[in-house]
């Protein structure tokens, strides 16, 4: 399986990721933002960073970077299965390929701490995740706050769209246990074969990083199951 | 004909703004009254069109894709001749 991942001006977790997707042993190929052929890649991901130095809006310049046309067609003719992490969740919520925006977070802080999400819904084409798994991965936002239009949260729940949802260690979702004022604890958010999230799985690969749930989270979305 | 073109965005009024409330805390803890203060954006341009009408179409589509997100900011668009 070929997994392209796109980087972007500003993009800083692009070769974590490759790593990240090299020791699941998937054949990663690094894409430019500036290309418009994926390069017969099966599936891509688009990685955490900075793009664009965050300017105007985190995301909003990427979203519209030439290689965001082939991405789209591909989601739309192919079904092609695409993962947004972090900056990448936001560039795709900036290209309406996922509901929903990130705000500043609620605190006004940039955040870098280990959450523990809870599984709500599993996305289209992931593997061995169920609903109510828990996964511990390290978050680092300034604008991680997931928000909706007045009306819109109860359809992405009612349609299994809400992947994610920052919760306590025993996988309760409240108050105490949402970092950055995200509506309804949601750390992740699907939309047909597309998944975005804010966690960083690429960072939760081995026990001396501190997690290896991230292996269990690109395993899933690679359709392989945690093995 | 040349335009200038002011788009002023603003965090939509259900959305926290905690960029905002700290500059009021500060505000008030220097002596002064300020209060429910929202920091937006103001992106100034010019603009290429053959009458104001089109300058403001265009203006507006621009606002509209990329200078605000409506999903959490509004906006705001004046055109005026040069």
């Amino acid at each position: 399986m070929r997994v392209g991942v796109i980087s972007f001006p500003g993009s800083n977790c692009d070769q974590d990721t490759l790593s990240a997707l090299e020791a699941l042993g998937v054949d990663a190929v690094p894409l430019w933002y500036g290309e418009k052929s994926l390069a017969g890649v099966d599936r891509l991901v688009l990685p955490g960073g900075f793009s664009y130095g965050d300017y105007l809006r985190s995301g909003a310049l990427a979203a519209r970077a030439p290689v965001m046309e082939t991405v789209e067609r591909a989601i739309r003719d192919e079904a092609m299965p695409v993962l947004g992490i972090c900056n990448g969740f936001q560039i795709l919520c900036e290209r309406g390929l996922l509901p929903g925006a990130l705000r500043p977070n609620a605190s006004g802080e940039f955040l870098c701490t280990w959450e523990t999400v809870r599984v709500a819904s599993v996305p289209l084409g992931f593997e061995g995740l169920a609903a109510g798994d828990l996964l511990r991965m390290p978050i680092a936002h300034h604008e991680g706050a997931f928000s909706v239009e007045p009306g819109g949260l109860a359809p992405l729940f009612q349609n299994g769209q809400v992947f994610l949802q920052y919760s306590d260690t025993v996988g309760q979702v409240h108050a105490l246990s949402n970092p950055n004022g995200s509506v309804a604890n949601i750390a992740g958010v699907s939309q047909g074969s597309v998944t975005g999230l804010m966690p960083h799985p690429e960072r939760a690969m081995a026990d001396y990083l501190g997690s290896v749930d991230g292996r269990k989270l690109l395993r899933g979305w690679l359709g392989e199951g945690d093995r | 004909m040349t335009f200038n073109v002011v788009v002023d965005v603003a965090w939509k009024e259900e959305i926290l703004d905690p960029a905002g409330q700290s500059t009021a805390k500060v505000l008030q803890q220097m002596g002064y009254a300020a209060d429910n203060l929202r920091i937006g954006k103001q992106i100034r341009f010019q603009l290429q069109a053959p009458d104001v009408a089109q300058a403001e179409t265009a203006a507006r589509e621009m606002a509209q894709r990329l200078l605000a997100n409506p999903v959490m900011e509004t906006y705001a668009v004046r055109v005026v001749a040069e």
